[in-house]
């Protein structure tokens, strides 16, 4: 069933749905990248949910002018436009007063959505029977989709899309360095604004299939799930957008397979799956990699201090010292070395003793910087370095070097 | 040649100043809230040599930098670049930030960031070119830092950093160059290596100015000083206006006497 979904074989409307969900998410994913660069994600919670008045507002004004009402261009233009009077409020509030912009947030989102969901209410006692779906504007409604609906999502993806183009190198600039953009005569609070444009627009197109209350996670989780696997902003956008449409469509799949399964969630739920194997299994940046190279980092240091400590005649008491040892095949049980490792030990003392000569003489200052008591001298100097400093120090020939 | 008097604390000397400096500023009043930071404050850095703004914490350095930028809105006072308004001559100032400014997490490599640089010729939808690329990495090599070009720019040390942020301006190739405390914090390596790359500017008679911090190296590496705190202390060449008195007074309390006395002898 998953499988036929996937090859869009489950009818026209699951088709439909998978096409405009798979858009929404590339849309979404590469504009909410520049957010979360500018690190200002929850921005676009203030402005989803300060869409709600809009939707019924521009719901009344519809039926009042004797239309059907549930048109969906009007209600998403009620609804970008409340959006628009929300984001200039929050921008207002934290250039204005003394509000941070997390705590403006707060009060936007809450009361927009306040005023939004007496509306609802309002409508519901209306006129009965007229104000028919309204409510699926919070959690999305793919049920009855029509094709009209769906061109719309792809005409207002491949606005954005194209806008993203056009302004990426000044909202990268805006985002990583806004002082630096302004000394060079970037419109920082213009292409600021145009950001927050592009993510109302996404908010707005977004609110037939996701709604309004999970479309911020489509705006942010394909962002930090494609930060794990590169550091660079250019592909993270990509990657993002990449991330945005996968989630769309495969949730819209699995929506489409089994009755009862509300697709924004299972979108947002996809895009949740992807950020935590991003997180766990990404190389570099993942949890799992964090971990191996500290445990592997810690083996190094153990096993060096334990050398020196052969080599001096020290007892060594740290159990993981030992075992790491033993393991080489550098120590006995009973902590005496063995062949090999008093050779490794007499080694790894004489490198101690050609650091330090390496560190107190300024001819060596580059290579002095480089010391941290793991690092191979053999990595910072040359053969011919390494004979001239054991010439200094003198003592006992033929230590491999 | 037009002839202007430059005044400074009490004594007025008549010099040669350029009739297009390439950074005037007069009556500039910058304040946050109700206390200005800076208090109707008159520059005029001299073309093509090195100029310190000196001052302890606080004494508003960063920020006349910044509105000499347009970063920050004076509340009074005009900035004009090379005889001009500042709007006008955006492509003639490159501008160094602090390097705590920005976060150093974000996924960009040395090599994108001294792109930055060349934001202005590449436009909106320019491509990238190997010429741009080549300039880029030229810029990256005055500084030392060639070899760092695919780093992501959080494994590099506080130094690297600054020289970073330095190639970005190089690549501008601009004319008036601001830095805002391009040694703090930086190692020995570093500070020689960006002191060599200014005084090249100079060479190439582009003009320098510098928030600065370490007031002995201030005869080293400077032609003229601009001593500041809310107010304008003293400005002028080194020899004239970077003197005890001048440093008391932008300092007070704050800079002990036993070290203005050896800055003095320093200075003889």
């Amino acid at each position: 069933m998953i499988a036929d979904a996937l090859l869009l074989q489950l009818g026209y409307n699951a088709t439909l749905v998978a096409i405009g969900a798979t858009l929404l998410g590339i849309a979404a994913g590469s504009t909410g990248t520049f957010l979360f660069l500018r690190k200002r994600a929850l921005v676009s919670d203030a402005i989803s949910h300060a869409t709600l008045p809009g939707v019924g507002l521009a719901f009344i004004v519809m039926v009042w002018m004797g239309g059907d009402g549930r048109s969906l261009f009007g209600l998403m233009a009620g609804s970008a436009l409340s959006a628009g009077i929300g984001l200039l409020c929050l921008n207002w509030l934290t250039r204005h007063t003394r509000l941070a912009e997390d705590a403006a947030i707060g009060a936007v989102l809450s009361v927009f959505f306040g005023i939004g969901i007496v509306l609802l209410t309002v409508i519901q006692t209306l006129g009965a029977g007229r104000q028919a779906g309204l409510e699926s504007f919070l959690l999305g409604s793919t049920a009855g989709m029509l094709r009209a609906d769906a061109a719309v999502i792809a005409l207002g993806g491949a606005l954005v899309l194209t806008l993203i183009l056009a302004l990426r190198r000044p909202m990268t600039l805006v985002a990583f360095d806004p002082e630096y953009a302004m000394a060079r005569g970037v419109p920082v609070a213009r292409i600021d604004l145009a950001m927050m444009g592009l993510v109302m627009a996404v908010t707005v197109v977004g609110l037939k299939i996701v709604g309004l209350i999970l479309i911020v996670a489509l705006l942010i989780i394909p962002a930090v799930t494609a930060r794990f696997w590169t550091d660079r902003s250019d592909r993270v956008v990509l990657l993002a957008g990449l991330f945005g449409g996968l989630a769309g469509y495969v949730g819209a799949a699995i929506s489409a397979s089994a009755p009862n399964l509300p697709t924004g969630p299972i979108i947002v739920l996809v895009g949740f799956a992807l950020f935590a194997a991003s997180l766990l299994l990404a190389p570099g940046r993942g949890v799992l990699a964090a971990v191996l190279r500290h445990l592997r980092f810690q083996r190094r240091v153990h096993l060096r201090q334990g050398l020196l400590a052969l080599a001096q005649g020290q007892p060594i008491y740290e159990r993981l010292t030992l075992r790491l040892l033993r393991r080489a095949g550098l120590a006995r049980a009973d902590g005496i070395a063995t062949e090999r490792g008093r050779a490794r030990a007499a080694k790894a003392l004489r490198d101690e003793k050609r650091w330090e000569v390496v560190r107190a003489d300024l001819a060596f200052e580059a290579a002095a910087a480089l010391y941290d008591g793991l690092r191979e001298i053999e990595t910072v100097l040359t053969r011919d370095q390494i004979a001239e400093i054991d010439a200094r120090l003198g003592g006992p020939k033929g230590v491999p070097a | 040649m037009a002839l202007e008097l430059a005044s400074t604390k009490g004594t007025t000397l008549a010099r040669p100043v350029p009739a297009e400096s390439p950074l005037a500023i007069r009556g500039l009043t910058v304040s946050y809230g109700q206390k200005p930071a800076v208090f109707s404050v008159d520059m005029t850095v001299r073309a093509g040599e090195m100029t310190a703004i000196i001052g302890p914490n606080g004494a508003g350095k960063s920020t006349l930098l910044k509105a000499a930028l347009g970063i920050v809105a004076p509340l009074s006072g005009q900035v004009q670049v090379f005889g001009r308004p500042l709007a006008a001559q955006r492509a003639r100032i490159a501008y160094v930030p602090q390097r705590a400014s920005v976060d150093w997490d974000f996924p960009t490599r040395v090599i994108d960031v001294v792109m930055m640089g060349l934001y202005r010729e590449l436009g909106l939808l320019g491509r990238v070119r190997k010429s741009h690329l080549a300039r880029a990495e030229e810029c990256l090599a005055r500084v030392g830092m060639a070899e760092f070009a695919d780093r992501q720019i959080g494994q590099l040390s506080g130094g690297q950093q600054q020289r970073v942020f330095l190639a970005r301006a190089l690549a501008q190739d601009a004319d008036l160059y601001l830095l805002d405390e391009p040694f703090a914090g930086v190692d020995a390596a570093t500070e020689k290596a960006i002191i060599a790359v200014l005084k090249s500017l100079r060479a190439e008679g582009r003009t320098v100015v510098a928030v600065h911090h370490d007031l002995a190296t201030v005869t080293e590496y400077f032609d003229n000083v601009f001593l500041i705190n809310t107010t304008k202390i003293a400005e002028g060449p080194v020899a004239e206006a970077f003197t005890a008195e001048a440093l008391q007074a932008t300092y007070g309390g704050r800079l002990a006497t036993a070290q203005v006395d050896q800055l003095a002898r320093a200075l003889v």
